[in-house]
């Protein structure tokens, strides 16, 4: 009998149970083998199976094991265009922010700008404090304010550094790097700039989101800015990552005597813990070529050692193209709530 | 505070289970005795950071907007309602 599940491009793909039980044991052992971590267990396994076999449409966690939800890109699922798999609902932020709290049912909420860099919120400060402010007084659930650091906007032709692409293109690793460097310096100013002024305007914490997207040096911008963040307002501070690697692009960064390039979720964890942050969100992303079943089980293998070691909560990134969700702008429902519950039930997440 | 630790924490407060926190028929009773903010929208029963500076009361917690409310109005945390 075939089993019918997706691949990671959510496209169908029917699998004999042997085969849904192989693509799983192979994800988790490409998982394992690159960052030297344990593969996930027979039981697990077994359990991963019977959920995807299982013909209904959706799926779901014991009762007394839901955990809870942190949100990033504000309502642009809402109000933005299907770069962000938005429907482009006539909504404004205020509006979007109380939907999401009491028709969506969301236990925290991320305010941000639809232009969520934060080099363009930077300009746009004033009125990034005042709808933080107001959004306060009319909402209960907790509202971090977040944006992504994009270190990569600081490049020319976007910004004023040069940019590293073009010098390696070149040979000039040293000029590479030293953009790079000089780069963090601004993007590091910006981020602490856009979260201590939100310390007055009541917000319960930062997000910093899609960390590291250009590499190592974004990565130690995030960690500096977390460690300033944590130590002199003590707000709160979720650190979601772009990948499950961290790319080194510059190469030679270390934070804490750490090299950052190359490591895996559970090692920027750690990091993450020492820089002072409340919740990490690790990414891993989906392998468009390879089955559901296969990209879930790469997917806990990393994650699972993140819950195993954490101090702090772990709130896995399981949405389009991340965390065993196939990527497509309109994932199936079959695919993300199996994705997100094997997340609970098998990786353990204090939250997604 | 991981997730189980933070349930446990608030079940307490509550006086309920970590069950009974996702539990939708028990929490909006619950909810709406102690004022605390309902889904849907109730006339008299508190809303937004009304609703919040009796959560930090009652879970025994600093909330950020509930301290930059309180400094802003003069008010103080615990202090008793002004008279009629």
């Amino acid at each position: 009998m075939k089993i019918l599940t997706r691949m990671g491009d959510g496209s169908n793909v029917e699998l004999t149970r042997d085969e849904l039980r192989a693509e799983f044991v192979q994800g988790s052992e490409a998982a394992a083998a690159k960052a030297k971590i344990p593969a996930l267990d027979e039981n697990e396994v077994d359990w991963l199976v019977d959920c995807f076999a299982a013909p209904t449409r959706v799926w779901g966690v014991e009762r007394g094991h839901e955990v809870v939800m942190t949100k990033d890109g504000c309502v642009n699922a809402l109000n933005s265009s299907r770069m962000s798999s938005g429907v482009v609902a006539p909504v404004n932020r205020e509006v979007g922010v109380r939907l999401f709290e009491s028709m969506l049912g969301f236990d925290s909420m991320e305010v941000s700008h639809n232009d969520y860099s934060v080099k363009p919120q930077r300009f746009l400060k004033a009125l990034e404090q005042l709808h933080m402010e107001l959004l306060q007084e009319t909402t209960i659930f907790p509202l971090l304010y977040g944006f992504m650091p994009n270190l990569g906007l600081y490049y020319r032709p976007d910004g004023s550094f040069e940019n590293p692409s073009d010098l390696l293109q070149k040979g000039d690793i040293a000029g590479a790097r030293r953009t790079q460097e000089e780069a963090l310096e601004a993007c590091l100013g910006d981020c602490i700039e856009m979260s201590d002024c939100m310390v007055e305007m009541g917000a319960d914490g930062i997000d910093y989101d899609t960390v590291a997207s250009t590499g190592d040096a974004e990565f130690l911008a995030v960690l500096r800015c977390t460690e300033h963040v944590a130590k002199e307002t003590g707000l709160p501070v979720e650190i979601g990552m772009a990948a499950e690697m961290v790319l080194g692009f510059h190469g030679e960064l270390e934070y804490d005597g750490v090299r950052l390039a190359g490591l895996w979720p559970h090692e920027q964890l750690k990091l993450c813990e020492k820089a002072g942050a409340a919740i990490f969100g690790p990414v891993v992303n989906t392998n468009t070529k390879k089955t559901a079943p296969w990209n879930l089980g790469r997917a806990l293998t990393f994650i699972k050692k993140c819950t195993e070691i954490a101090e702090i909560p772990v709130h896995a990134n399981v949405g389009m193209g991340v965390g065993g969700v196939p990527m497509f702008e309109t994932p199936a429902v079959d695919a993300v709530t199996r994705a997100s519950a094997a997340m609970i039930e098998i990786g353990r997440c204090d939250g997604l | 505070m991981r997730i189980g630790e933070a349930k446990k924490y608030v079940a307490d407060k509550l006086h309920v289970s970590p069950l009974d926190l996702s539990d939708p028929t028990l929490m909006r009773q619950l909810r709406e005795e102690l004022d605390i903010g309902t889904v849907t929208g109730v006339p008299g029963v508190a809303k937004g950071i009304a609703a919040k500076v009796r959560i930090a009361e009652l879970l025994d917690i600093e909330i950020n907007c509930v301290n930059q409310f309180l400094k802003k109005t003069g008010l103080q945390r615990g202090a008793p309602a002004p008279a009629d």
